[in-house]
Parts: C-alpha cells; structure tokens; sequence
C-alpha cells in the first residue's frame, strides 16, 4: 500500500505522469440490496434487461464513451454469471475501448467491503470513477474530472467529486419518479463543497439541525433538496484508504459520506459537481426501473438507446414513429395495436387483435390473440396465451402465461413461473420459483445493518442453482410457506410475501403507477406530518420564540431530575470521604475533596455543609456503638475532632439553618437515638461555634407555624432557645442580635 | 412614487440606551445624537421624506427624551413630515414600543422603522416590494459590515467589526425574495434547525451569515396587530420576525387581509381602530378559509407551487394558510448601518466623512471637506479632508484638524490636534491639546495639554491640564 501511495503522490505532483495515469473505474456489479427479489435470486441485477440490454450494458458503454481506460468489474453475487456474460460479450474482447478486469468476492456484502477487497488488489493508482452497474448516464466527464484534479492539486483532502442532478424538489415527484427518498444537502455555493449529506429524508423529524460551525466557516450555503444523487463519483484513491481505516463503513452515502462530513475524519473534503442537461438515473427499484425503461425509449438517454445500443446476436430494433421500437423480424398479425413508445424485441410473434402499448417486449416472445398489455416489461422468451390481461408487471424469461391469466399492476413474475388458466394474480404480487428465504431482513436496511444474515445471503443465491430447483417444483408445491397460484391446474411458482415493509408499502417501489388514492394519502400524510408537528412546535414556543427552546427546556429537566437523585449520593460520597477522613486523611485533603465532589454533582453550599454534618454525626453513632461509651459524649468528641471542617463547610446563617435542619431530619428518621439529646446536642454545635444564635433563632422563627409534630425539637429546646430570647428583647431581628451575630462571627475568623 | 402610498411609519427613537454611555444623557436622548452635526433621527425621517413616506409616528422612550424630540422636531420637520410623538416607558423592547402605538395604526401596512438607521436604502423600495408580494412582513437586510462594506469601518473598527459580523443567519429562497429561515440574537451561536418543510417547498435555500438585519420591516396591519396579541413577545428582530417566518407555510394569523381593504375605504373616517380589530376577529374564520382557497393568489415562485398542488389534489381539505414573509436586500454600493453602540457612532461619523458622506447632504469643498462659513480659523490652522465643522467655532493658530467633525460654537485654542474624532457643540478645548480617536460630548471643557485618544468623553465633563487618558469612557460623576 505504501507503495501504491508513493506512485501516486508522485502522479498527482507531475502533470506528465498524471497525464499518463490511464483513467481508471470501478464498477460494482453488485448493488448489495434486494430491492430486485425475487428476480436476483437467479440472475444478477447487473444482467437484468433494460430495454432488452442488459443494464451492465449501457454503465459499459457510458464508461467506454467518456475514456475510461481500465473498468475493474467487481462482482459478488453471481458472479460468475457476469463473467460469462463479459467474457462472452464484446466488452471482453480486445477490441472493446478499455480494459475490463473482473474481480471476485463471494464475501463482501456490502459496497464498503467490495472497496476493501479492491484496495486489497493493489490495482487502483490513480482518480477513478466509482459507479454500480444499474447506472445510465450520457453525461460529459471531461469537465468535473478536470475541476476534480484542480482541487486536488491545491487541496489534496479532497477525495471525492459526487455527481448530482437538478430535480423538483417536493418529495411526491421523488416518489413518482423513481421512488427514491428525498436527499437533503447543503452545499457550499462558491467551492461547490458538499457540507451535509442526509439521504432517507425523514419526515417525522421536522428540522433539520446543521451544526454550527458550518455557518462558521462559511458564510453562506444552500441547503438543497432539489437534487438527485446521480450515484457516480470521482474517487481519490484515498477513498479506499479510508474504507480500510474504518472498517465499518459499508454503505457509500450513509457511512463513507456522512461520516466524512459529520464525523469529519481527517478533514477530508467531498465536493458535488452538478449536472444540467444530461441525463443520469439509477435503477434502484422497480418504479425506478419502469421510469428509466420509459426514458431511454423517449430518448432522454441518447445515445444510449435501443436503436444504438446493441449487443445482442439477434436483430437490432429500429425505431419508427411514435417512439415505437421494432424489430425487423417480429411478426405481428395485421389486427395487433401497436401504441405509442413501445418496443418489441426480434424474433417475437404477436397475435390476433392483442393490443401492446407503453411496453417493452423482449426477444422470442410467443403472444397470443385477444391479449392486451399495458406497460409491462416482458423480458424473452415468454408465452403469453391467448386472452391474457397484463397491466403494468414485470414478466421475466421463460414466463408462460395460459390462456385468460391476468396480471393486476405491480406483479412480477421471475424466471420460468407459469400462470394457469384464467388465473388473476393479483396486484404487487411477486411470483418465483424459488420459495421465499424465511429469514427476511429488511431489504433497506440490510446493507448498512450490522445483522450478517446478508452474509449468508449472498453466496446462496449464488450456490443456487435455477435448474435444479425447477424440475422439483413442477408439479408439487409446498403450500405451507407460500402460495400455490389457485387452481393448481398448470400454475407453477411460489407467490412470495411481501418480504420488507408489508403489502402497504408495495406501492412506493412497485412498477405500476402510484394509485391516486395512495398519492393522495401520501399527501395527506405529509399534511399530518406538517399539523402534527405545528402543534408539538406550539408547545415549544416561548418568549424568544425557536424551536430549539423546546429542547432547551427538556434538557434541563432532565438535569433537575439528575440532580435531585444526585443529592443522596452526594452524601453518600461525602460519607465515604469523611471515614476516609478519620482514618486519618490530612484535614485539608478533605476539604478539597468534598469541594469537588460539591462541583462535580452540582449541589449547593448549604447542601453540602448538610451532608459534612450528617457524615460527623454519622461517625458519633458509630464510635457510640463501638466503644459503648455515651452517644452524647461521642458526639461531643466527634463534633470537637471536626470542628475544623464544619466551620469551613459551615460558613454562613444559611448554611447553619440547614445543619439544623438536617439534624432534625435525621433525629425524626435516619437515627432516632439522637432525638432525646437533640437539644444537647444542639447547645453544643453552638458552644462550639459551629452554629450561632443567629441561625438558631432563625430555625426556631421558620418553625413557629411548622405542625405540632414538626415543633418536637423546638419545644425541646426552650429552654436553650431562651437564652437567646433574653438576649432579644423582642421578636425579630433586634439590634443586639446583629451585634452578638457579629461579635461571633469575628470569633470565627 | 406621487400619490402617497397608503403606509404608516413607526420610527423607533429609542431613549437613553445604555450601549451608548456616555455619549447619550437626559439632555441628549440618542435620537439627537450629532451624526455629522445633525440629530441621529434626521436621517430616517429624511430618507423617509425622499420615499414621500410622511404618515410618521416617533417611539421615543422616557418623558424627558421625547420632551426633547418632540421640540426638536417641531422646529425641525412640522412643516414637512406629518410626525407626531408618542412615548413609551423605558425597557419595554420594541414590541412594547409597537404596542403603545397600535391604537394609531389605521393604514394597511405599517413601516418599522428603527430611528438609529443611517442608510440610503429607499424605503420606498422596501414598501413596494412589500406591497408587489401582498407580504405579512418584509424585512431589509443589508450586508453586514465585515465583508459588504469593510472599506467602510476605519482600521480600528475592522478587527471589532469581525466578531459581531454573525448578528443573523437568514434562509433565502433562490429568487432572494422570500424570507424562509432567520436566527437572531443569542441562538446565533447555536447549531441551526431548520424546518424541512421550507426548504422542501423551495428545493433550494441560501443560508447566509453574512446579513444584517437593518431593522427596517414592513407589515401588513392586521399580522402586526395580531402578533401584539400574543404574549411573551418583545423584540421585534428576535421575537416577532422569527416567529412568522417560521409559521408562514401554517400561517396562524387569522386571515383578515382580504378585509382590510374594504375596511380601510370603510374607516377612512378614522373610526376608532380598537373596534375595528374586534370586527375583524368576529368574521367566522371559517369563512375566511373558504375564501382564501378559493382566491389563492399564485404568484411566479416555485416557493408557491406546493400550495396550488395541495389545493388541486384536497379540495375536500380546507387548505393551510400561509403568510409571505419577503425579505429586501439592500444593493453593495448601498451604505447602511445602525448605530447602537459607541463604536457604531464612531464608524458611522467617520463614514459621513468619506464614503457615505452623500447621506449628510453637505456639498464638501475642493479640499473634500465642510467648514461653515461662520468658522473662524486661526492663523497656520489647516482644517483637512473628510473634516466637518459647523457654525460659529473659533479655532486658534497653528490647529490641525483631520478626519473629524466638530460641533458648533466650540473654542479651542492654538495648536491644538484633532484627528478622528467627533467634537460635538459647545466644547472649550485649551492650548496644545492633542485628541485622537474620540469622542467629546457637548459642554466638555478640555484643559491645555491635555491628551486624549480613543476615549469617549461625557457632557459637561472636565478634563484637567495636562492629563492624559488613553481608551477610557469618561463621564461627570
């Protein structure tokens, strides 16, 4: 690695030999989610057709188009699948514009291990271009890459260009579009810096809290929501560095992202680079799926369209009017509608009166009469018989479709299932012929979670076989788990549950278009978020008027209540240290000591003095008992042997108040066997001027409208009480009083 | 801008505030502070005059301050603005202030404006845009002095003027007409919350630090009325302003705007407002909602789009209020500054000299200064650029005066230097005396060979012969 390091230090220093550096990308063949179940069970997502191309195929050809010289293919799931899908294609031969190097993994499960695994090559030596396989783009690198080495060049922290696209930015059209959540980012507007990062945009929470020292450093920023992550990155070298550093790290947004910017490690720098007019989209999900397959028949992806991007052996499709693509041998029967943006794979016969509209059609297709699709994807090979409905489905290879099936939006059918006769499946319905995994994650989280089931995941899928499973299943099925397709005449497959958020959720990522009532539940939704959350800010409006205020007052109630609990242990603590204190710990130690633990638990002077005089009396029972002596006499031994302590702790009428009051306290409850010689002990403290006469009176004042029972120990003692009273020529607070309190209080200094 | 626009002004005058001790005193509230030898207030009221804004009500805090701007202004505007004076015990923060004069308020909208504003940023602009957007309130920012204007603050200020250059953070929508986010005072140094709401009906929010708020807001009567109501509320910068722009897309002000037009032609005859307000808040709000989703305006911005979608896609739902909150940026050539603290005097004073000096009025010599006719120079005495110095001083021989202002009717004596610092009226200041940097109250008696430089000195003080005082606030005991 140090060598590596070299090299390229040495390459980013020379413009020569960056020069020479051939432009080098990683691509993940690999999405690590499962979003595509049940159709990845047997083939990779990489290889799924899009528009009758499998997607690898146009990531290929973008990265071909803007000079990537070396592709590092990196496949996990399936591998080897894709390498004989490369091997055969003409990527992998010597003519194909770059290099292609296939690296396998069977145990990396999530982006970040693919990275680590790559690191661990030794093959990266330069900037490269990180992107996942299901990615189309006809954008422009020259410029980014360009600005990308600038900064490079005067800030060599920068590790990361992220490509982001322009959208709307109400989170509906997000959903409608291509089903992803809303991405938050704030983006320094002069460096085009990214500062925060927040994809899964979570509605429940209502703000969105940017710390303050971004404001610090700059003094302006646009917090964005109108952006698209475009999920192509121009990656330093480092980048791979610091996914061995943090080993954790897995998701590429939600660990390596956020945690450069929040964690902010090393003071690396991620900054965005914003594309206008190209196009670039990622197929995540089925709805993104249907909404790319749409867009590259509109043409948006030029020029990576059907009529151009064609590596098949069989006939290209040609377009024609009306953004119909056909092939030249399909054979239609004169009765069959064609509609608009359609496109029909070569080989492929459709029959009598059948109507195709907004659909995409593989190769080798069988339809019958009188059948009628509508934005579906049949993928090649299928047999559809004669009066089939289709609506909005996904139909994988080998599908076969018996007369008068119907297919309600949302359903996919993988490999090889068969629908029997006038079998309705019924809407988001997701049909294979492998039964479901029982151990089901969640699909979302299970790329960044920290279950391993994933794990244990990925090289089954693998290690499965489609054949073998196939011919077990022909005829029987275990309808314990899952779901025989009624009628069992001819239906083969299993109907699976649906595996993450519940059949509710279905809608978000399905293929079929957003039923008007959920978008206006979605709505609704976000209207309640907004009520809901007015009404909790209502509460956390005060006189400075700030959302914060509400945190601001939880917080300290929770300090009050720490602090009440804190109390008792406070004097537990200062007990400790006062026994610690007999056994002959130098005065002064204590009393620093029982100062900081005043501090640390935040109590206040005159708690303190309480609980140093609660340990002194604490320590006379316990010499009491041991010695057998008079509780009175050790006591009075206890107080002399602190008296030096309790006058530093004791210090003014206050704090002798609540040295009363404590004691009074632990006469009624902790030790009872003080109460008989409480007022003895009393005119002690006060010979011993650890309390004055002040105080005394002052307790006995706070007492007077204090119930019967609480006037025990003043009634006990009056006649110490009285003392003072003739020195008090009246109620009150007289003049001798003052005098006598200051006379003792220069005794005490 | 010829028919004049239906706004009433309310210029917060302020009192005696403490952040100007000691150049300000019973005798001397802080509107008539000397800026340039003219009162603080004349400033606003005159650019208020240039916008034909004329409806002014004066907030003056303390009796003795508004006895004092009152008569000042009786000789000053009576004949020009239609200005009346209302006082207001001190400390009542500027909602108080508001509050004492709501039962004045009768126009549409209301202009607050705060009396220690000097800018030549056009009220009327701030006004119009105001009334182009139908906002509940419009704000001027200006840049804040550290990066729009730092050629403006003298060196000394520079480094000052760093730390208190984050006064605000405000969210701007891309357009930069909406005002979607704003923190003021002590939570400035706090980590920022924003409402994801907002910035998803916009898509794109420009936060900025680097904005002052000029204390210059517009607000639809009825929004300014029913924010009185509310409790708790004393600033208008920290309290109210944050408060709408915060509940603008769940506006909780009752939706009286549609009257208030009817209701303006209606009590054209100065019906008594307080009954007004209650007529008002009697229409069944249940009305005004049907009437507000019925009529929503929709305006050019994307910002509006998310409420005509939720209107099309609920209309079984009563759709959510809003209120606009509009924010007025003030142009980088434009100068505009508060002075609300000493250093502020300091710098405003010098700006009048140089590069603002097209807000005082004066015409400056070939010498790029001011001296009044009536100024009686002495012999060797040279009076320098960017100096100001008004009727009836008598300087002695060999003075040398730079970069300053100087009040009127001052004595001072040979060989004196002044350099940088503001003279008010009325200063006796002895032989050989060398004051840099300052600032010398009225009335002030400087002995011979005194030496002063950047202290503030106090009405009425005396400096004793050769002293010397270096950074030091100096006030009569």
């Amino acid at each position: 690695m140090a060598q590596k390091k070299g090299g390229k230090s040495a390459a980013s220093d020379d413009p020569e030999e960056l020069a020479r550096t051939p432009l080098q990308a990683v691509l993940l063949a690999d999405t690590f989610n499962l979003k595509f179940r049940p159709i990845t069970l047997e083939r990779p997502k990489v290889l799924l057709p899009l528009v009758n191309t499998p997607m690898i195929d146009y990531t290929l050809a973008w990265l071909e188009s803007v000079g990537v010289e070396e592709v590092f293919l990196f496949c996990c799931a399936h591998a080897e699948q894709v390498k004989e899908y490369i091997g055969n294609s003409h990527w992998g031969q010597s003519h194909a514009g770059f290099s292609i190097t296939t690296i396998e993994s069977n145990f990396s499960m999530s982006a970040g291990d693919a990275l680590r695994f790559i690191e661990g090559k030794n093959v990266i030596r330069g900037d490269f271009i990180l992107i996942t396989g299901d990615t189309i783009s006809n954008m422009s690198l020259t410029e980014a890459l360009q600005a990308h080495k600038d900064r490079r060049k005067k800030d060599p922290d920068t590790v990361m260009t992220m490509f982001v696209k322009r959208s709307k930015p109400m989170p509906l059209t997000h959903q409608t579009r291509l089903g992803n959540d809303e991405i938050m980012m704030a983006i320094d507007p002069e460096t085009k810096q990214l500062l925060y990062y927040e994809d899964r945009f979570d509605c429940s929470k209502r703000a969105v809290t940017l710390d303050k020292s971004l404001l610090a450093d700059n003094a302006s920023l646009y917090l964005r929501t109108d952006l698209e992550d475009c999920c192509i990155d121009i990656c330093s070298p480092e980048v791979l560095t610091i996914f061995l550093d943090n080993f954790d790290y897995q998701h590429l947004r939600r660990h390596f992202v956020k945690g450069l910017l929040h964690d902010d490690i090393m003071g690396k720098k991620i900054y965005t680079h914003e594309i206008d007019s190209s196009y670039t989209a990622r197929v995540d999900n089925y709805r993104s799926y249907d909404t790319i397959s749409k867009d590259i028949i509109q043409r948006w992806s030029f020029p990576l369209v059907p009529d151009v991007l064609y590596a098949g052996n069989r006939a290209q499709m040609r377009l024609q009017r009306e953004g119909i693509y056909k092939a030249p041998d399909v054979t239609l029967s004169p009765s069959v509608r064609i509609g608009a943006f359609t496109a029909i794979g070569s080989g492929t016969i459709i029959g009598e009166n059948s109507s195709v509209s907004n659909s995409v059609i593989g190769e080798l297709c069988t339809i019958g009469r009188n059948v009628s699709i509508d934005g579906c994807y049949i993928w090649d090979s299928v047999t559809i018989e004669d009066g089939c409905r289709l609506s909005h489905s996904i139909v994988c290879d080998g599908v076969h479709l018996h007369t008068g099936a119907t297919l309600e939006p949302g359903v996919i059918l993988s490999f090889k299932v068969e629908v029997g006769q006038n079998i309705t499946v019924p809407a988001y319905s997701k049909v294979s012929l492998l039964p479901q995994p029982s151990k089901q994650d969640s699909d979302e989280e299970l790329e960044y979670a920290d279950t391993n089931s994933g794990i244990i995941d990925s090289p089954s899928i693998a290690s499965i076989s489609p054949a073998n499973i196939e011919h077990d299943h022909v005829s029987s099925f275990d309808t314990e788990q899952s779901v025989l397709l009624e009628g069992g005449l001819s239906g083969v497959g299993y109907i699976w549950t649906s595996c993450e958020t519940g059949n509710e959720e279905e809608w978000r990522y399905s293929v079929a278009p957003i039923p008007v009532e959920k978008l206006k539940e979605f709505y609704a939704k976000m209207f309640d978020e907004d009520e809901s959350s007015s009404d909790g800010e209502q509460t956390g409006i005060t006189h400075s008027g700030e959302l914060i205020s509400e945190s601001k007052s939880t917080d300290f109630d929770d300090s009050d209540g720490e602090y009440k609990g804190d109390v008792s242990k406070f004097e537990k603590e200062v007990e400790e240290t006062f026994e610690r204190a007999l056994g002959g710990v130098a005065e002064e130690n204590v009393q620093l000591e029982i100062n900081s633990l005043r501090m640390s638990f935040n109590v206040t002077h005159a708690e303190c003095a309480g609980a140093v005089f609660q340990s002194v009396i604490k320590s006379a029972i316990i010499a009491s008992n041991s010695s057998k002596s008079n509780l009175l006499k050790a006591t009075i031994d206890a107080i002399e042997r602190s008296k030096g302590l309790l006058s530093y702790f004791i210090t003014n009428v206050d704090e002798e108040i609540e040295v009363i009051l404590k004691f009074e306290e632990m006469c009624m409850e902790i030790t009872r066997e003080f109460a008989p010689i409480f007022s003895s002990v009393l005119h002690q403290l006060y010979d011993k001027e650890v309390i004055t006469e002040d105080a005394i009176l002052k307790w006995e004042s706070e007492k007077a409208d204090a119930d019967e029972s609480d006037k025990v120990f003043v009634k006990q003692s009056e006649a110490f009480l009285k003392v003072f009273s003739h020195l008090n020529f009246s109620t009150g607070v007289s003049v001798l009083q003052r005098l006598y309190g200051a006379m003792t209080s220069l005794k005490l200094l | 801008m010829d028919p004049p626009m239906d706004f009433q002004v309310v210029v917060l005058a302020g009192g005696t505030s403490d952040k100007l001790s000691p150049l300000v005193s019973k005798e001397l509230p802080k509107a008539l502070l000397p800026v340039a030898n003219k009162p603080l207030l004349s400033y606003p009221l005159e650019l208020l005059e240039a916008s034909n804004l004329k409806n002014i009500i004066v907030v003056v805090e303390g009796d003795e301050a508004a006895t004092q701007v009152e008569s000042w202004l009786s000789v000053a505007y009576m004949d020009r603005l239609n200005v009346e004076v209302v006082k207001t015990p001190g400390d009542v923060g500027t909602v108080g202030a508001i509050r004492a004069v709501a039962p004045f308020l009768i126009s549409t909208d209301i202009l607050i404006v705060s009396g220690d504003l000097v800018s030549d940023t056009s009220p009327g602009a701030i006004a119009a845009t105001h009334r182009r957007h139908g906002a509940a309130v419009t704000a001027l920012f200006c840049p804040a002095p550290v990066s729009g204007g730092a050629d403006s603050s003298t060196s000394g200020g520079k480094d000052k003027a760093k730390k208190p250059s984050r006064c605000n953070i405000v969210g701007l929508d891309p357009t930069r007409q909406f005002l979607l986010h704003v923190v003021s005072g002590a939570k400035v140094e706090k980590d920022i919350h924003i409402q994801k709401r907002i910035v998803r009906a916009v898509g794109q929010m420009e936060i900025r630090s680097d904005f002052m708020d000029a204390h210059v807001y517009a607000f639809k009567r009825t929004v300014l009325l029913d924010v009185l109501e509310k409790e708790n509320l004393y600033s208008i910068k920290q309290d109210v302003l944050p408060y709408l722009v915060r509940t603008q897309l769940r506006s909780e002000i009752s939706a009286k705007k549609e009257n208030s037009a009817d209701e303006s032609s209606n009590g054209a005859t100065k019906e008594l407002p307080s009954e007004d307000i209650n007529i008002n808040s009697a229409v069944p709000s249940n009305q005004n909602l049907r009437w507000l989703s019925q009529h929503r305006e929709i305006a050019p911005s994307s910002y509006q789009e998310i409420h005509i979608s939720d209107c099309d896609m609920n209309k079984s739902r009563p759709a959510k209020k809003t209120h606009k909150c509009c924010i007025y940026l003030s142009g980088k050539t434009q100068y505009c500054a508060r002075l609300n603290s000493v250093q502020a005097f300091g710098d405003i004073n010098r700006d009048m000299l140089g590069e603002a000096s097209r807000i005082t009025g004066y015409t400056f010599s070939a010498q790029n200064n001011v001296v009044h006719p009536t100024v009686v120079q002495g012999a060797k005495t040279t009076a320098g650029g960017q100096c100001i110095i008004a009727e009836g001083t008598i300087l002695g021989d060999k003075c040398s005066v730079k970069r300053s202002v100087i009040g009127r009717h001052c004595r001072i004596g040979s060989n004196v230097k002044i350099v940088n610092s503001i003279v008010m009226n009325h200063i006796t200041i002895e032989d050989n005396c060398t004051i840099q940097g300052s600032v010398i109250s009225s009335n002030v008696q400087i002995q011979e060979r005194a030496s002063l430089k950047d202290c503030q000195v106090g009405a009425g003080y005396v400096i004793t012969a050769g002293s010397e005082y270096k950074s030091e606030p100096l006030t009569k005991k």
